[in-house]
């Protein structure tokens, strides 16, 4: 059965589309969280950091969140897809133009996010700020991403879709769903539309897409990357594919149901709220069920740690996932999240996943790539990503740490209550107390923002190299 | 009927379906298939089995 692995004829992979959404995913990388770094330097000092109505934190929190997401890590999903899909299927990228169209596409949505957002215009909805005419563009490149995915999937030489292209599949096919439904709108101009649900069900609709948003654009697609690049750069297969298979069942199927953790003591109906925690606490099988088989992928591997900074970015960000995916579930369950909700810990938690997780996967993966897709032999700089490394994980655990530390103190604040009954403090006095956690948190996140300058010099001299290199373009087809 | 039956046999679905998958995944007859497919990410390199210490014929 190794028919398939060992034709000599090799399709001819389109990397040009792949090569500019890895470079772009460095480049909002950078924005994305440079404007982080700003933002929690505007918490700090709120007065010497204010630039008028268009830089204030209210129009930046969102830019922020936005461009991290769907910039840096949309660039990064549409990046790794294309690039393990032609390799996993042994096939070229199909539908060429419509695959760069989804480039262009993609970066005008993200350009134009960019301008609206700051001059304030926004449906309001957590991660789906965006209003409807951008809503519908972002539905047309979409559909055009599942459709260039899809063909090539069905063009493929090999006799398996590969299990990284299986979560790679439903994170396009839900995002497409979760997308239309929740950006249903009633427009009343060019840049204001209305919600077509009112209100409870607004919310629940809200944060069925908003979960799932992190199930599946932060979570399955992230996972199809790791299921092809811990494999690729450890050197073997994956730990088990029979449990990958489990684990992709159970994750897309659990995940759905788990966004009514956003709703406690709301008023979701209280059903909705347990049925949201239930879902919540079971999806940590599923969740360290793929952890424990990208880990044990390692197994008589370990040794490869020491000299490859690469392989530590993948695993230390499989650690970070088992870690939030641990974090979330307990968050979920409605007595801690009396104490946790509406405070920093959340905000440390969603780092820890996208900083921890999504951003070290993807760092990963970029350095895996830059040398194929340059036709050089490795980065310019090894060292350098050792550099990265130490970079990115110091700066991930000072940022957690420190909002663990406020969001509890904070949660702690709010609920205690004098002996007569009165609250024993004021909000402006729990935020006072923060002061300390949100200067280390500065420090962290500009840690981390400082390791992605290096990876950005690494990869300019790591281009600028294969430049030089005359026999570079042989190289980029094997 | 009403809506705690079907509570429960939505918990009963979702467990036979569950148990479904683990059986279709672990059966044996699948496992050569399996191995055949988690090694896609090298079919664009040759000789990464035998650097495995596996043999395919």
């Amino acid at each position: 059965m190794s028919s398939q692995t060992s034709t000599t004829d090799r399709p001819q992979y389109n990397m040009d589309v792949v090569k500019l959404f890895t470079i772009m995913t460095i480049v909002w990388g950078i924005v994305g969280m440079g404007v982080g770094v700003l933002i929690a330097a505007q918490l700090i000092w709120p007065d010497a950091l204010s630039f008028g109505p268009w830089l204030h934190f209210g129009r930046l929190r969102p830019l922020h969140t936005n461009a991290v997401i769907f910039a840096f890590g949309g660039s990064a999903l549409f990046a790794t897809s294309y690039y393990s899909v032609q390799r996993t299927c042994q096939a070229t990228l199909a539908f060429p133009k419509l695959a760069m169209f989804t480039f262009w596409g993609w970066q005008a949505i993200i350009l134009s996010a960019a301008i609206t957002l700051p001059l304030g215009l926004t449906s309001g909805k957590e991660y789906a700020e965006l209003e409807w005419p951008i809503d519908i563009a972002i539905a047309v490149v979409w559909l055009s991403y599942l459709a260039v995915f899809s063909k090539t999937i069905m063009a493929r030489r090999t006799p398996h879709i590969y299990v990284g292209n299986w979560f790679y599949m439903a994170f396009i096919v839900t995002v497409a769903i979760l997308h239309v439904v929740n950006s249903a709108a009633i427009p009343v101009g060019m840049f204001k539309s209305y919600s077509a649900y009112a209100g409870t069900t607004d919310a629940m609709i809200q944060w069925w897409y908003g979960h799932n948003a992190v199930g599946f654009f932060l979570t399955a697609g992230f996972l199809g990357m790791m299921y092809y690049f811990v494999p690729k750069q450890t050197g073997r297969p994956v730990y088990s594919y029979r449990l990958s298979i489990v684990h992709f069942w159970a994750l897309i199927s659990i995940y759905m149901w788990a966004g009514g953790h956003h709703l406690h003591y709301s008023a979701l109906p209280d059903w909705a709220q347990s049925l949201g925690m239930v879902m919540s606490l079971v999806l940590l099988a599923p969740s360290w069920g793929g952890m424990i088989n990208g880990m044990m992928t390692l197994s008589g591997a370990w040794h490869k740690l020491r000299t490859d900074p690469i392989l530590r970015f993948l695993v230390v960000s499989l650690s970070f996932y088992g870690m939030s995916t641990f974090e979330g579930p307990m968050m979920a369950i409605k007595t801690v999240n009396a104490l946790s909700h509406n405070t920093d810990w959340t905000i440390g938690h969603v780092h820890s996943g996208a900083l921890g997780w999504v951003a070290m996967i993807t760092i990963g993966a970029v350095y895996h790539m830059i040398p194929r897709l340059y036709g050089v032999a490795e980065m310019y700089s090894v060292k350098l990503i050792n550099t990265h490394f130490w970079l990115a994980t110091v700066g991930v655990v000072f940022y957690i740490v420190a909002m663990w530390v406020n969001g509890i103190m904070q949660g702690l604040m709010w609920r205690a209550v004098n002996s007569d009954g009165y609250l024993m403090y004021s909000f402006v006095q729990s935020l006072e107390a923060s002061y300390a956690g949100y200067i280390v948190r500065l420090i962290g996140g500009g840690i981390f923002f400082v390791g992605m300058l290096v990876m950005a010099y690494n990869v300019w001299k790591t281009v600028q190299l294969s430049k030089t290199d005359a026999t570079a373009s042989v190289a980029q087809t094997v | 009927m009403d809506i705690n039956d079907l509570r429960g046999i939505a918990t009963i679905f979702t467990t036979v379906a569950f148990l479904a998958v683990v059986v279709w995944a672990y059966s044996g007859k699948r496992k050569s298939q399996f191995d055949d497919a988690a090694n896609a990410p090298f079919a664009d390199e040759g000789g990464v089995d035998a650097e495995n210490g596996e043999t395919r014929s």
